[in-house]
Protein backbone atom coordinates (compact mmCIF):
# COMPACT_ATOMS: atom_id res chain seq x y z
CA UNK A 1 0.00 0.00 0.00
CA UNK A 2 2.93 2.41 0.63
CA UNK A 3 3.96 1.94 -3.12
CA UNK A 4 0.45 3.25 -3.77
CA UNK A 5 1.74 6.67 -1.67
CA UNK A 6 4.93 7.09 -2.80
CA UNK A 7 3.45 9.29 -5.79
CA UNK A 8 0.47 10.84 -3.88
CA UNK A 9 -2.19 12.19 -6.72
CA UNK A 10 -3.36 15.87 -6.38
CA UNK A 11 -6.24 16.66 -4.12
CA UNK A 12 -9.56 16.42 -5.33
CA UNK A 13 -10.79 19.59 -7.18
CA UNK A 14 -14.61 20.62 -7.41
CA UNK A 15 -14.89 18.96 -10.52
CA UNK A 16 -13.86 15.68 -9.04
CA UNK A 17 -17.41 15.55 -6.59
CA UNK A 18 -19.65 14.07 -8.65
CA UNK A 19 -23.60 14.18 -7.94
CA UNK A 20 -26.61 12.57 -9.27
CA UNK A 21 -29.89 14.39 -9.32
CA UNK A 22 -32.70 12.18 -10.15
CA UNK A 23 -35.50 14.86 -11.52
CA UNK A 24 -39.42 14.45 -11.53
CA UNK A 25 -40.66 15.25 -15.09
CA UNK A 26 -43.32 17.39 -13.77
CA UNK A 27 -41.46 19.39 -11.34
CA UNK A 28 -37.84 19.04 -10.61
CA UNK A 29 -37.05 18.71 -14.05
CA UNK A 30 -38.48 21.36 -15.79
CA UNK A 31 -36.91 23.61 -12.92
CA UNK A 32 -33.46 22.51 -14.12
CA UNK A 33 -34.92 23.45 -17.82
CA UNK A 34 -35.99 26.89 -16.53
CA UNK A 35 -32.44 27.32 -15.02
CA UNK A 36 -30.70 26.90 -18.30
CA UNK A 37 -32.96 28.68 -20.11
CA UNK A 38 -32.36 31.95 -17.52
CA UNK A 39 -28.85 31.01 -18.00
CA UNK A 40 -28.37 30.51 -14.34
CA UNK A 41 -25.05 29.13 -13.13
CA UNK A 42 -24.96 26.07 -11.10
CA UNK A 43 -22.54 23.47 -10.38
CA UNK A 44 -21.34 21.30 -13.00
CA UNK A 45 -20.94 18.25 -10.73
CA UNK A 46 -24.44 17.50 -10.98
CA UNK A 47 -25.76 14.99 -13.41
CA UNK A 48 -29.56 14.80 -13.96
CA UNK A 49 -31.46 12.05 -14.76
CA UNK A 50 -35.12 11.83 -15.98
CA UNK A 51 -37.58 10.23 -14.10
CA UNK A 52 -41.17 10.37 -15.03
CA UNK A 53 -42.04 10.57 -10.98
CA UNK A 54 -39.26 10.59 -7.70
CA UNK A 55 -42.51 7.24 -7.34
CA UNK A 56 -40.64 5.64 -9.91
CA UNK A 57 -37.12 5.57 -8.84
CA UNK A 58 -35.73 2.29 -7.95
CA UNK A 59 -34.11 1.74 -4.03
CA UNK A 60 -31.59 -0.82 -5.61
CA UNK A 61 -30.38 2.77 -8.48
CA UNK A 62 -29.65 4.51 -5.90
CA UNK A 63 -28.02 1.96 -4.24
CA UNK A 64 -25.90 1.65 -7.48
CA UNK A 65 -24.91 5.17 -8.03
CA UNK A 66 -23.21 4.99 -4.67
CA UNK A 67 -21.46 1.55 -5.55
CA UNK A 68 -20.12 3.46 -8.37
CA UNK A 69 -18.57 5.93 -6.61
CA UNK A 70 -21.02 9.02 -6.80
CA UNK A 71 -20.65 11.43 -3.74
CA UNK A 72 -23.93 12.41 -3.76
CA UNK A 73 -27.57 11.86 -4.44
CA UNK A 74 -30.21 14.35 -4.95
CA UNK A 75 -33.84 13.49 -5.52
CA UNK A 76 -35.97 16.46 -6.37
CA UNK A 77 -39.50 16.02 -7.10
CA UNK A 78 -42.72 17.86 -6.69
CA UNK A 79 -44.22 20.22 -3.63
CA UNK A 80 -45.77 17.42 -1.23
CA UNK A 81 -49.45 17.55 -2.20
CA UNK A 82 -48.50 18.21 -5.43
CA UNK A 83 -47.28 14.62 -6.96
CA UNK A 84 -48.69 14.51 -10.49
CA UNK A 85 -49.63 10.64 -9.74
CA UNK A 86 -50.96 12.10 -6.13
CA UNK A 87 -48.66 10.28 -3.96
CA UNK A 88 -45.39 9.26 -5.60
CA UNK A 89 -43.32 11.80 -4.23
CA UNK A 90 -44.23 10.78 -1.01
CA UNK A 91 -43.95 7.19 -1.46
CA UNK A 92 -40.49 8.27 -2.57
CA UNK A 93 -39.70 10.10 1.15
CA UNK A 94 -40.32 7.17 2.86
CA UNK A 95 -38.39 5.36 0.30
CA UNK A 96 -35.23 7.53 0.45
CA UNK A 97 -35.53 7.61 4.56
CA UNK A 98 -35.28 3.92 4.71
CA UNK A 99 -31.91 4.19 2.39
CA UNK A 100 -30.38 6.35 4.29
CA UNK A 101 -30.92 4.40 7.27
CA UNK A 102 -29.31 1.66 5.10
CA UNK A 103 -26.66 4.38 4.21
CA UNK A 104 -25.60 5.10 7.92
CA UNK A 105 -25.51 0.59 8.28
CA UNK A 106 -23.65 0.61 5.84
CA UNK A 107 -20.78 3.38 7.02
CA UNK A 108 -20.96 5.64 4.26
CA UNK A 109 -23.30 8.37 6.10
CA UNK A 110 -27.24 9.25 5.63
CA UNK A 111 -26.56 12.77 3.90
CA UNK A 112 -24.89 11.72 1.14
CA UNK A 113 -28.77 10.96 0.33
CA UNK A 114 -30.99 14.29 -0.05
CA UNK A 115 -34.75 14.45 -1.15
CA UNK A 116 -35.92 17.91 -1.79
CA UNK A 117 -39.61 19.23 -2.94
CA UNK A 118 -39.97 22.21 -5.65
CA UNK A 119 -42.08 22.89 -8.43
CA UNK A 120 -41.39 23.55 -11.75
CA UNK A 121 -41.39 27.77 -11.54
CA UNK A 122 -38.60 27.16 -8.48
CA UNK A 123 -35.49 27.63 -10.68
CA UNK A 124 -33.58 29.33 -7.88
CA UNK A 125 -34.46 26.62 -5.48
CA UNK A 126 -33.07 24.14 -7.68
CA UNK A 127 -30.00 25.72 -7.99
CA UNK A 128 -29.94 26.69 -4.29
CA UNK A 129 -30.40 22.94 -3.31
CA UNK A 130 -27.59 21.59 -6.19
CA UNK A 131 -25.37 23.92 -4.68
CA UNK A 132 -26.22 23.12 -1.05
CA UNK A 133 -25.32 19.12 -1.95
CA UNK A 134 -22.76 20.26 -3.63
CA UNK A 135 -21.24 21.72 0.04
CA UNK A 136 -22.43 18.88 1.80
CA UNK A 137 -20.63 16.85 -0.34
CA UNK A 138 -17.47 18.52 -0.05
CA UNK A 139 -17.50 18.32 3.68
CA UNK A 140 -17.98 15.13 3.63
CA UNK A 141 -15.13 14.13 1.01
CA UNK A 142 -14.86 12.23 -1.48
CA UNK A 143 -17.03 8.45 -1.49
CA UNK A 144 -14.67 6.14 -0.35
CA UNK A 145 -15.76 3.83 -2.31
CA UNK A 146 -14.87 5.86 -5.66
CA UNK A 147 -11.79 4.62 -7.76
CA UNK A 148 -9.14 6.36 -9.64
CA UNK A 149 -5.74 5.46 -10.90
CA UNK A 150 -2.77 6.94 -9.15
CA UNK A 151 0.22 7.95 -11.01
CA UNK A 152 1.15 4.07 -11.67
CA UNK A 153 -2.00 3.17 -13.05
CA UNK A 154 -2.94 1.30 -10.56
CA UNK A 155 -6.51 1.57 -9.25
CA UNK A 156 -6.38 2.74 -5.48
CA UNK A 157 -9.68 3.16 -3.74
CA UNK A 158 -10.35 7.17 -2.14
CA UNK A 159 -10.47 5.61 1.32
CA UNK A 160 -6.89 4.63 0.77
CA UNK A 161 -5.61 7.82 -0.57
CA UNK A 162 -3.90 10.29 1.26
CA UNK A 163 -6.03 13.39 1.00
CA UNK A 164 -8.78 11.28 1.75
CA UNK A 165 -7.57 10.91 5.94
CA UNK A 166 -7.53 14.51 6.23
CA UNK A 167 -10.96 15.97 5.59
CA UNK A 168 -10.04 19.29 4.95
CA UNK A 169 -7.67 18.05 2.36
CA UNK A 170 -10.80 17.00 0.58
CA UNK A 171 -12.62 20.39 1.26
CA UNK A 172 -9.86 22.87 0.31
CA UNK A 173 -11.74 24.85 -2.35
CA UNK B 1 -47.58 -17.15 6.00
CA UNK B 2 -44.15 -16.99 7.53
CA UNK B 3 -43.04 -13.41 8.19
CA UNK B 4 -40.06 -12.35 8.63
CA UNK B 5 -37.36 -9.31 8.11
CA UNK B 6 -33.42 -8.59 7.64
CA UNK B 7 -30.53 -8.82 10.31
CA UNK B 8 -29.14 -5.39 10.59
CA UNK B 9 -25.91 -5.07 7.92
CA UNK B 10 -23.10 -4.70 10.82
CA UNK B 11 -24.59 -8.30 12.13
CA UNK B 12 -24.97 -9.60 8.24
CA UNK B 13 -20.98 -8.28 7.77
CA UNK B 14 -19.83 -10.11 11.15
CA UNK B 15 -20.96 -13.16 10.06
CA UNK B 16 -19.83 -13.37 6.92
CA UNK B 17 -16.34 -11.54 7.86
CA UNK B 18 -14.33 -14.99 6.74
CA UNK B 19 -15.99 -15.07 3.61
CA UNK B 20 -14.82 -13.56 -0.20
CA UNK B 21 -17.45 -15.46 -2.60
CA UNK B 22 -20.60 -15.71 -1.01
CA UNK B 23 -23.90 -17.32 -2.43
CA UNK B 24 -27.38 -15.04 -1.58
CA UNK B 25 -30.10 -17.14 -2.00
CA UNK B 26 -33.50 -15.24 -1.40
CA UNK B 27 -36.78 -17.23 -1.22
CA UNK B 28 -39.52 -16.89 -3.44
CA UNK B 29 -42.30 -17.88 -1.26
CA UNK B 30 -42.96 -16.55 1.71
CA UNK B 31 -40.34 -14.12 2.89
CA UNK B 32 -40.81 -12.41 -1.34
CA UNK B 33 -44.45 -11.53 0.28
CA UNK B 34 -43.43 -10.33 3.24
CA UNK B 35 -40.73 -7.99 1.21
CA UNK B 36 -37.75 -9.48 3.07
CA UNK B 37 -36.30 -11.90 1.95
CA UNK B 38 -36.97 -11.72 -2.15
CA UNK B 39 -35.15 -10.64 -5.35
CA UNK B 40 -35.52 -7.07 -4.45
CA UNK B 41 -34.65 -7.49 -0.81
CA UNK B 42 -31.40 -9.86 -1.73
CA UNK B 43 -30.28 -7.20 -4.25
CA UNK B 44 -30.96 -4.42 -1.69
CA UNK B 45 -28.90 -6.24 0.52
CA UNK B 46 -26.14 -7.26 -1.70
CA UNK B 47 -25.05 -3.67 -2.68
CA UNK B 48 -25.17 -2.89 1.25
CA UNK B 49 -22.97 -5.48 2.12
CA UNK B 50 -20.56 -5.33 -0.87
CA UNK B 51 -20.32 -1.59 0.33
CA UNK B 52 -19.30 -2.32 3.61
CA UNK B 53 -16.96 -4.76 2.84
CA UNK B 54 -15.06 -2.26 0.14
CA UNK B 55 -14.89 0.77 2.89
CA UNK B 56 -13.52 -1.98 5.26
CA UNK B 57 -10.45 -2.84 2.57
CA UNK B 58 -12.00 -6.66 2.50
CA UNK B 59 -14.08 -6.86 -0.86
CA UNK B 60 -16.65 -9.38 -0.64
CA UNK B 61 -17.89 -10.95 -3.78
CA UNK B 62 -21.45 -12.08 -4.11
CA UNK B 63 -23.66 -14.70 -6.56
CA UNK B 64 -27.24 -13.71 -6.24
CA UNK B 65 -30.00 -16.30 -6.99
CA UNK B 66 -33.86 -16.79 -5.43
CA UNK B 67 -35.08 -20.39 -6.01
CA UNK B 68 -39.18 -20.68 -5.87
CA UNK B 69 -39.08 -22.56 -2.43
CA UNK B 70 -35.85 -23.01 0.22
CA UNK B 71 -37.80 -25.39 2.12
CA UNK B 72 -38.33 -28.34 -0.05
CA UNK B 73 -35.15 -30.37 -1.56
CA UNK B 74 -36.93 -30.21 -5.31
CA UNK B 75 -36.32 -27.10 -5.72
CA UNK B 76 -33.11 -26.49 -3.68
CA UNK B 77 -31.10 -28.99 -6.33
CA UNK B 78 -31.66 -26.02 -9.30
CA UNK B 79 -28.87 -23.53 -6.91
CA UNK B 80 -26.66 -27.11 -6.46
CA UNK B 81 -23.91 -25.47 -9.10
CA UNK B 82 -23.96 -21.91 -7.65
CA UNK B 83 -23.40 -23.32 -4.03
CA UNK B 84 -20.56 -25.14 -5.46
CA UNK B 85 -19.08 -21.97 -7.22
CA UNK B 86 -19.23 -20.31 -3.69
CA UNK B 87 -17.38 -20.54 -0.20
CA UNK B 88 -20.84 -19.94 1.64
CA UNK B 89 -24.71 -19.06 1.74
CA UNK B 90 -26.80 -16.20 3.01
CA UNK B 91 -30.06 -17.62 3.71
CA UNK B 92 -33.15 -15.20 2.67
CA UNK B 93 -35.09 -17.61 3.84
CA UNK B 94 -37.43 -18.53 6.68
CA UNK B 95 -35.76 -20.86 9.53
CA UNK B 96 -36.70 -24.08 7.69
CA UNK B 97 -35.20 -22.70 4.44
CA UNK B 98 -32.06 -22.30 5.56
CA UNK B 99 -31.94 -25.20 7.65
CA UNK B 100 -33.14 -27.08 4.18
CA UNK B 101 -29.85 -25.85 2.79
CA UNK B 102 -27.62 -26.66 5.79
CA UNK B 103 -29.09 -30.22 5.77
CA UNK B 104 -28.68 -30.47 1.73
CA UNK B 105 -24.87 -28.72 1.55
CA UNK B 106 -23.48 -30.53 4.41
CA UNK B 107 -19.93 -29.08 4.04
CA UNK B 108 -21.29 -25.55 2.91
CA UNK B 109 -21.45 -22.80 5.86
CA UNK B 110 -24.86 -21.36 5.86
CA UNK B 111 -25.96 -18.39 7.58
CA UNK B 112 -29.31 -16.85 7.63
CA UNK B 113 -30.00 -13.51 6.79
CA UNK B 114 -33.45 -12.90 8.40
CA UNK B 115 -34.63 -12.61 11.46
CA UNK B 116 -37.97 -15.60 11.22
CA UNK B 117 -40.88 -14.33 13.27
CA UNK B 118 -44.23 -14.92 13.31
CA UNK B 119 -47.04 -16.94 11.13
CA UNK B 120 -49.09 -13.76 10.13
CA UNK B 121 -51.18 -11.70 7.74
CA UNK B 122 -51.16 -9.23 5.62
CA UNK B 123 -53.08 -6.23 7.16
CA UNK B 124 -52.57 -3.71 4.71
CA UNK B 125 -49.82 -2.57 2.61
CA UNK B 126 -46.51 -3.26 4.46
CA UNK B 127 -48.21 -4.20 7.55
CA UNK B 128 -48.41 -7.61 9.36
CA UNK B 129 -49.67 -9.07 12.09
CA UNK B 130 -49.29 -12.44 14.08
CA UNK B 131 -52.48 -14.96 13.79
CA UNK B 132 -50.66 -18.05 14.67
CA UNK B 133 -48.50 -19.83 17.28
CA UNK B 134 -48.33 -23.00 15.73
CA UNK B 135 -49.72 -25.11 19.26
CA UNK B 136 -50.54 -27.74 17.53
CA UNK B 137 -54.29 -28.23 19.49
CA UNK B 138 -56.36 -25.52 17.39
CA UNK B 139 -59.18 -23.96 20.09
CA UNK B 140 -60.15 -21.78 17.05
CA UNK B 141 -63.72 -23.08 16.39
CA UNK B 142 -64.40 -22.43 19.95
CA UNK B 143 -63.29 -18.58 20.10
CA UNK B 144 -65.59 -17.19 16.87
CA UNK B 145 -62.47 -18.23 14.59
CA UNK B 146 -59.91 -15.14 16.81
CA UNK B 147 -56.79 -16.94 18.98
CA UNK B 148 -56.40 -16.16 22.36
CA UNK B 149 -53.56 -17.93 22.63
CA UNK B 150 -51.95 -16.08 19.66
CA UNK B 151 -53.79 -12.98 20.53
CA UNK B 152 -54.02 -12.42 23.60
CA UNK B 153 -50.61 -10.81 25.76
CA UNK B 154 -51.56 -13.59 28.93
CA UNK B 155 -52.47 -16.39 26.32
CA UNK B 156 -55.99 -16.51 28.32
CA UNK B 157 -58.42 -19.18 27.49
CA UNK B 158 -61.02 -17.76 30.32
CA UNK B 159 -60.77 -14.20 29.50
CA UNK B 160 -60.74 -11.40 29.11
CA UNK B 161 -57.89 -10.35 32.13
CA UNK B 162 -59.93 -6.85 32.57
CA UNK B 163 -56.74 -5.12 31.96
CA UNK B 164 -57.88 -3.88 28.09
CA UNK B 165 -58.20 -0.25 27.91
CA UNK B 166 -61.03 1.08 25.36
CA UNK B 167 -60.64 -2.17 23.20
CA UNK B 168 -56.87 -2.04 23.54
CA UNK B 169 -54.70 -4.84 25.58
CA UNK B 170 -52.50 -3.64 28.40
CA UNK B 171 -49.10 -5.16 27.75
CA UNK B 172 -46.53 -3.85 25.56
CA UNK B 173 -48.26 -2.25 22.27
CA UNK B 174 -51.08 0.55 23.29
CA UNK B 175 -52.07 -0.25 19.55
CA UNK B 176 -52.95 -3.97 19.94
CA UNK B 177 -57.21 -4.65 20.27
CA UNK B 178 -58.05 -6.62 23.16
CA UNK B 179 -58.13 -10.21 21.67
CA UNK B 180 -61.17 -10.87 24.05
CA UNK B 181 -62.78 -7.88 22.73
CA UNK B 182 -62.69 -9.07 19.60
CA UNK B 183 -63.36 -12.90 20.87
CA UNK B 184 -66.78 -11.29 22.21
CA UNK B 185 -67.76 -9.41 19.70
CA UNK B 186 -67.69 -12.17 17.10
CA UNK B 187 -69.45 -14.51 18.86
CA UNK B 188 -72.35 -11.88 19.58
CA UNK B 189 -72.66 -11.31 15.65
CA UNK B 190 -72.46 -15.14 14.75
CA UNK B 191 -74.75 -15.89 17.84
CA UNK B 192 -72.35 -18.47 19.39
CA UNK B 193 -72.04 -16.47 22.73
CA UNK B 194 -72.71 -19.15 24.79
CA UNK B 195 -69.39 -20.61 24.24
CA UNK B 196 -68.71 -18.61 27.04
CA UNK B 197 -69.99 -20.23 29.51
CA UNK B 198 -67.73 -23.04 29.15
CA UNK B 199 -64.80 -22.96 31.65
CA UNK B 200 -61.55 -24.20 29.30
CA UNK B 201 -58.92 -26.29 31.22
CA UNK B 202 -55.59 -25.36 31.77
CA UNK B 203 -54.36 -25.99 27.74
CA UNK B 204 -52.08 -29.36 26.76
CA UNK B 205 -49.31 -27.41 25.35
CA UNK B 206 -47.79 -31.00 24.72
CA UNK B 207 -48.51 -30.96 20.99
CA UNK B 208 -46.66 -27.09 20.69
CA UNK B 209 -42.67 -27.44 20.43
CA UNK B 210 -42.17 -27.26 24.21
CA UNK B 211 -41.64 -31.25 23.77
CA UNK B 212 -39.34 -30.88 21.59
CA UNK B 213 -39.36 -30.41 17.06
CA UNK B 214 -42.05 -31.96 16.01
CA UNK B 215 -43.05 -34.13 13.18
CA UNK B 216 -45.51 -35.04 11.25
CA UNK B 217 -45.96 -38.71 8.99
CA UNK B 218 -48.71 -39.56 6.66
CA UNK B 219 -48.39 -43.28 5.47
CA UNK B 220 -51.10 -43.08 3.19
CA UNK B 221 -49.29 -40.61 1.46
CA UNK B 222 -45.50 -42.13 1.40
CA UNK B 223 -44.83 -43.65 -1.18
Amino acid sequence: MSDNHATPPPAPTDDDYKIIAFCCNFCAYAAADLAGARRMQYPANVRVVHLPCTGKLEMDAVLAAFERGIDGVLVAGCLEGGCHYLEGNLRAKRRLEAIRNLLDEIGLGRDRLLMVNLSAAMAPTFVERVQEMVATVKRLGPNPLRVTANARGVAVPAARRPEACTAKGATST
Amino acid sequence: MIVGSRKPIPELKRVLARHKKVLFAGCGTCVTVCLAGGEREVGITAYALRMARKLDGNPLEIEQVTIERQCENEFIQDVAAAVERNEAILSFACGAGVQALAERFPQKPVYAALNTQFLGILEEQAVWTEKCLGCGDCVLSDFGGVCPVTRCAKRMLNGPCGGSTEERCEVADPERPCAWQLIYKRLEAIGQLDNLERVYPAKDWRPSWHAGARKIVREEHRV
